[in-house]
């Protein structure tokens, strides 16, 4: 059958091929070299076991997050746990502390750790929120008369679940997961700290060690195909779920389920899990500043840097949902093939270390648009091809919750589909969509090796301050930029759960 | 509709207001008449800071940096070759340097500015001169091994005595700087068995030097490889007397006693820039050497200029017998570190 294939398909496949253009400069460098000096680096038993390694560490990563993430969610949104939905605000947070400062402070509690456990620990911790965000943001969405029905058909409320409010989260749930998986293959800091040999330490070390940007070129590409793995297993999982609905009816808010006595342990769980995620990290740092004997108080800096990352972050996240928006609306509402290769496609980015997407523009940038080198809008640029993954899934589980029947109602009524967009699914599907727009905002604000290469010279982030003392170990000086960046997060946080948790 | 609206209302609120924090000067200004001098600084700012400052206050050029990490940003000037807008590269290692040379991105210095270091810590062609030297140390846990106890020389590392007690960092440039030096006093092949049997004494592999450091100082091994300044920086943080790690220095001749330098070269996107000669003047000036004595607790390069006093002169730091353009060869190095399964 062949596909018809619409405008929209057109402008996703657009942005789909400008987020892949990092892929243009590996198959540069690869080409320069040969058959034999590429099957050299693949034949290395290293890759073998990396590869391993890393395959092993990105699974356990994203099946924590996706076995504690909808849980979480559901406590959230779903029940009347004390707190309601503060907690919604503090679900964000873990995703604004930068990896090695979560692993720094854990050794410093700690010193012995090392290995897989931490490494594995740590990462799920700071990669919560991928899957508890868009899952909450559904679960907010769901139209309690789902649920409603089984449990008049008989269900008990856990087989009820299971069969009418499961598969809605279902896709939420892989998604989330999908980028947890794919920012572990591009960790670098936690994986370096805690002494865990992953893929993506090799690549640092070709550059740092020998300068050979073939080599890492070469192994790249590997992670891009490791990558690709994790997309089509997504992909595989989510497929097995269709939803289809006759009409979209007038959902009601859910009623929120009493715990009872049970509302102590569960918020003693998400306290919990909050706490190891943020507080501890925020409490070590304190300590750490306490401890130091050349903290400086210095709120110049601290000032000029978190009005550089919001601005920066900004960007970013503009041009990353600009990319996002066809990709996400072209996958919830088409499922050919082409849509299919699309968001596949799109996802391959988010996997790649930030230096190697940041030399790749340093090339693209200074062949394509050196006016525009080590600018801000190179930055953001940047920002969207690593990030702009993160925001698919939520535009896409949040544009399919849009029931086709009322976009249908607009168009009969006269108004063109980029109108229908705006005024209908757009509005509909906002939570999903800010939740997109948060997670990118938010893990632009911590990104790091891309910010080096391609700021504007003398343009300092809070990532960027906070690694000019982290190199001299002076983490007491490093900790206001760590505490910036979580109360940063915080605001988008609120414009979300203002409306997370309540339909409008 | 308006729960959307109040979001989005909160978010622009927040992104203007901040926004308006920000520095925006060289956002703003792209123009390169600003800019007289564009220095890629693979040394930390906190390191560096204060000492370009001193140069533009005594030449009154106006240098813009661009802060990194040395590695790369070499691997950003390979990339951006002629095209590169920065006319210096201020790095933390001479492989670094030696990559831009070898590349031909940097250009000769004059000959009366790159004497007054000795041969040894500059490139065979001038293209790069040390401006900092740093020696390679044994640190100990002093309260797990007696000072008498630390080993005299690399070689006494894979004793049993000592097994899984070890810290190195080989993806690290000046282990590997080391590792090279071995590789010319030693050979290649008594370098690769000691390799091997360190691996074998279960060595542990750590990320850095400072990583090492707090490893020792924790004492989670007892011993490690590091550059000697490390020491310094972490007493500046937690105070010396909190800290249960000290420097030693291997016999004479050891390769483990190897000083390595930071350095700086001009870039040929650089050549043209008046300002680019008088920088690289004024890192070997009495006053900038000077600075690294104190502030940053190098060895000063220039003669005349001497290091703290807590530290063993350079004169009597007697390690292998070599020069660093010996030390080129970094491609070996990494293979034989692959080789033996440590990269």
């Amino acid at each position: 059958m062949r596909t018809r294939l619409t405008p929209l398909h057109l402008l996703a496949a657009c942005a789909a091929l400008v987020s892949v253009t990092p892929l243009l400069y590996l198959f540069v460098r690869t080409g320069s070299a040969g058959w034999a000096d590429i099957w050299q680096i693949l034949a290395r038993p290293r890759t073998l076991e990396l590869s391993v390694a890393s395959l092993g560490l990105a699974a356990a990563v994203a099946g924590t997050c996706i076995a504690l993430g909808v849980p979480l969610a559901w406590l959230l949104t779903r029940t009347a746990i004390p707190g309601g939905r503060l907690w919604l605000i503090v679900a964000a947070l873990p995703l604004a502390v930068p990896s090695y400062v979560a692993a720094y402070t854990w050794l410093a509690a700690f010193p012995w750790l090392q290995g897989f456990a931490p490494a594995w620990a740590v990462l799920s911790l700071v990669s919560l929120p991928y899957v508890v965000l868009p899952v909450a943001a559904v679960l907010s969405q769901v139209d309690p008369a789902f649920d409603e029905v089984a449990r008049t058909l008989g269900d008990g409320p856990l087989r009820s679940f299971r069969r009418t409010t499961a598969p809605l989260l279902w896709p939420a749930a892989a998604a989330g997961g999908l980028l947890s998986a794919l920012y572990t293959l591009s960790d670098f800091g936690a994986v370096s700290l805690l002494r865990f040999d992953t893929f993506t330490r090799v690549i640092y070390t070709s550059y740092r060690a020998a300068f050979d940007r073939t080599s890492a070129a070469v192994l790249s590409l590997v992670l891009v195909l490791l990558a690709l793995l994790f997309v089509v297993l997504e992909r595989a999982m989510r497929s097995r779920h269709q939803q289809w609905r006759v009409g979209s009816g007038a959902a009601r808010r859910a009623e929120r389920v009493p715990l009872g006595p049970w509302r102590w342990p569960a918020l003693l769980g998400v306290v919990g899990l909050f706490g190891l995620a943020v507080g501890f990290p925020m409490v070590v740092l304190v300590r750490l500043m306490v401890q130091s004997q050349r903290f400086e108080a210095d709120p110049g800096s601290w000032l000029a840097a978190t009005g550089n990352t919001v601005q920066a972050a900004g960007i970013g996240a503009v041009f990353a949902m600009l990319l996002a928006l066809p990709i996400g609306v072209l996958a919830a509402r088409h499922t050919d093939r082409v849509a299919k290769g699309v968001e596949s496609a799109a996802f391959v980015s988010h996997a790649l270390p930030g230096v190697v997407v940041g030399l790749s523009l340093v090339y693209l940038g200074l062949t394509v648009a050196p006016a525009l080198y080590q600018t801000l809008a190179m930055l953001g640029f940047a920002y969207a091809v690593l990030f702009l993954s993160n925001a698919i899934g939520s535009i896409r589980s949040a544009t399919a919750q849009v029931s086709r029947n009322v976009e249908e109602v607009a168009r009969t009524l006269g108004d063109r589909p980029t109108r229908t967009w705006w005024r209908v699914t757009a509005r509909l599907s906002a939570p999903g969509i800010i939740a997109g727009a948060l997670l990118v905002l938010v893990t632009a604000m911590k990104e790091l090796p891309a910010t080096l290469m391609l700021r504007p010279t003398g343009f300092e982030t809070l990532a960027t301050e906070m690694w000019t003392f982290t190199t001299i170990g002076s983490f007491s000086q490093a900790a206001p930029y760590a505490f910036v960046l979580v109360l940063l997060a915080a605001i988008p946080a609120f414009a979300l759960a203002r409306l997370t948790g309540r339909r409008s | 509709m308006n729960k959307v609206g109040g979001a989005v209302a909160v978010l622009a609120v927040a992104v203007l207001g901040l926004s308006a924090c920000g520095s925006g000067e060289p956002a703003t200004d792209q123009s390169a008449e600003a800019a007289e001098l564009v220095v890629y600084s693979g040394r930390s700012e906190e390191l560096v800071g204060p000492l370009i400052e001193q140069f533009e206050a005594a030449s009154g050029v106006q240098a813009e940096v661009r802060y990194g990490d040395t590695a790369e940003l070499a691997a950003q000037l390979l990339e951006e070759g002629d095209n590169s807008p920065a006319d210096i590269f201020f790095a933390q290692d001479a492989g670094a340097l030696q990559v831009i040379e070898d590349e031909g991105l940097a250009t000769s210095l004059p000959a009366d500015v790159v004497k007054k270091v000795p041969a040894n810590f500059r490139s065979a062609d001038d293209q790069w001169v040390g401006t900092s030297g740093r020696a390679r140390v044994i640190v100990y846990n002093t309260d797990l091994v007696p000072a008498e106890e630390v080993p005299d020389t690399v070689f006494e590392l894979v004793d049993p005595r000592w097994k899984g007690q070890v810290g190195i960092a080989p993806t690290n440039a000046s282990f590997q700087a080391f590792v090279t030096a071995m590789r010319v006093s030693v050979g290649e092949e008594r370098t690769k068995q000691w390799l091997e049997e360190l691996i074998a004494n279960d060595v542990q592999t750590f990320e850095n030097n400072l990583a090492i450091l707090d490893a020792v100082n924790a004492g989670t091994v007892e011993l490690g490889l590091a550059n000697h300044y490390y020491l310094f920086e972490k007493a500046a943080e937690v105070g010396a007397e909190n800290l249960a790690v000290r420097n030693a220095a291997f016999q004479s001749g050891d390769p483990g006693n190897l000083v390595n330098v930071a350095g700086a070269a001009v870039l040929t996107s650089g050549a043209d820039n008046a300002a680019s000669e008088q920088f690289v003047d004024f890192l070997l000036s009495d006053e900038a050497q000077e600075y690294f004595a104190e502030e940053t607790s190098e060895y000063p390069l220039v003669e005349g200029i001497a290091a703290r006093e807590d530290l063993p002169p350079l004169s009597q730091i007697d390690g292998p017998d070599l020069t660093l353009d010996q030390l080129a060869d970094l491609r070996g190095t990494h293979d034989l570190l692959i080789q033996v399964g440590l990269l």
